[in-house]
């Protein structure tokens, strides 16, 4: 039976990436209530993200721990979606810390815990029990996640003029990534062979309801769908990555086994 | 009952939440079981949400605790079944809302049982009573208030702002 660790890796690197994005808004929020929403979310998401690492470690057993997967990998070694990585703005932006938009924010939240509610949901069921605990746990918050991120989409999209052009722009821009989420990875393949996964495929008419039905609610246009679809979670991403990486790590490697 | 098993119960019956220091960590649910072991004792802790930042403060108490009590047990986290504020007693319940805090208002159903059907639509406002003047005539601010735990709502009745304990 194979192994789950490259799936345990896929879910946790989803869970730190974004937990690292979002929190960027620490201290510079658009609105204090938001500020403190973004950083709560963002603590869940790391959360998630140590629980699953520390089973990956345990699995993979020898020196392997939860901080060494987090800060001692590489980008190409991230098996994170595309569109977690992605700077809070639209495309072609040079640096993470452009004008940050929080359309983008928003809509990226939705359209991963509208996936996420699904994917945990499942994953209750899986053969391994560990996965299967932690599943239980991050259904209950990525709820509230959705709750939160839908109900800013619809309160931008019915908005003003600009709120609206800017969650449309938003929509248009991020849309594309998640074609990623229907193609199946080799680790996902694997682990749902083992029944250890869940197969996303299986989740996109549930995804898809939640996504019209919210756009249709925020008065928002989906895309048609043509082009490229990104492969975050078989390690090839795009040049974002490795500066949130680099911020997120360079303090471990600057000081390997610090404490305080 | 073991005397041991007793001895860790009242020795860690006085351990409050670190955040919310008028409730216990028996009386949130977070404290699950002692038990006797072939290996010796065992306290056995659940943490509340994943990202919880008081879960590492509370197993220091929890551990210093013990060693200050002469008692060698050892303290082991314990993910299923998730925690579930449904856990809380009614007596911690009423602490929090003499504390300013507004309990959960419904049940979860035991856990692990969150409908996700109910996201589609935005539900209208839970009926949130004040913990000041206990009117329900209260809207929210923000879906996340001072903890990921709680979120921040307002009295339109005494115009207080307070947080809620969500649900989980």
């Amino acid at each position: 039976m194979s192994t789950p660790i490259d799936y345990l890796l896929h879910l946790a690197d989803n869970a730190v990436v974004l937990g690292q994005r979002n929190a960027e808004w620490c201290g510079h929020g658009p609105i204090l209530e938001e500020d403190m929403a973004l950083a709560n979310v963002s603590l869940d998401l790391i959360g998630q993200a140590r629980l699953l690492y520390q089973r990956a470690a345990e699995l993979m057993g020898g020196d392997a721990t939860e901080d060494k997967l987090a800060y001692f990998r590489g980008p190409h070694e991230f098996r994170n979606y595309t569109l977690l990585e992605l700077p809070h703005h639209g495309p072609l932006v040079g640096y993470a810390a452009a004008d940050r938009d929080y359309a983008t924010t928003i809509v990226r939240n939705f359209l991963y815990s509208a996936l996420m509610v699904h994917v945990w949901d499942g994953l209750q069921q899986s053969a391994d029990a560990s996965l299967a605990a932690i599943a239980a746990k991050s259904l209950k918050e990525t709820s509230y996640h959705l709750h939160h991120s839908r109900d800013w989409l619809v309160r931008m999209g019915d908005g003003t003029e600009e709120s609206h052009a800017r969650a449309q722009a938003a929509v248009n821009h991020l849309m594309p990534y998640t074609e990623e989420f229907w193609t199946t990875s080799p680790a996902e393949g694997a682990a749902v062979a083992a029944k250890i996964g869940i197969d996303v495929w299986a989740l996109r008419p549930a995804w898809d309801a939640l996504v019209n039905d919210a756009l249709a609610e925020a008065t928002l246009t989906r895309p048609n769908f043509h082009g490229y679809v990104t492969e975050g979670k078989i390690g090839l991403h795009s040049e974002h990555l490795s500066y949130l990486l680099g911020e997120m790590q360079g303090l471990a490697r600057a000081h390997p086994g610090a404490t305080w | 009952m073991s005397s041991v098993v007793d001895k860790v119960w009242a020795t860690l019956e006085h351990l409050t939440d670190p955040e919310i220091p008028v409730v216990t960590l028996r009386e949130l649910g977070i404290l699950r079981d002692v038990r006797e072991t072939a290996e010796g004792i065992e306290v056995v802790i659940t943490p509340t949400y994943s990202g919880c930042p008081a879960m590492g403060q509370i197993e220091d108490d929890v551990r210093a605790s013990l060693e200050q009590a002469g008692i060698a047990a050892r303290v082991i986290t314990q993910l299923a079944p998730a925690w579930t504020t449904d856990w809380m007693s009614d007596e911690a319940k009423e602490k929090l809302r003499a504390y300013g805090i507004a309990p959960p208002h419904r049940s979860c159903g035991g856990g692990g049982d969150v409908s996700v059907l109910k996201f589609v639509r935005r539900q209208p406002t839970e009926p949130v009573a004040c913990p000041q003047c206990g009117s329900t005539h209260t809207v929210v601010t923000s879906e996340f208030g001072s903890t990921a735990c709680k979120a921040l709502y307002k009295c339109l009745d005494c115009q207080e702002p307070f947080d809620y304990f969500k649900p989980y």
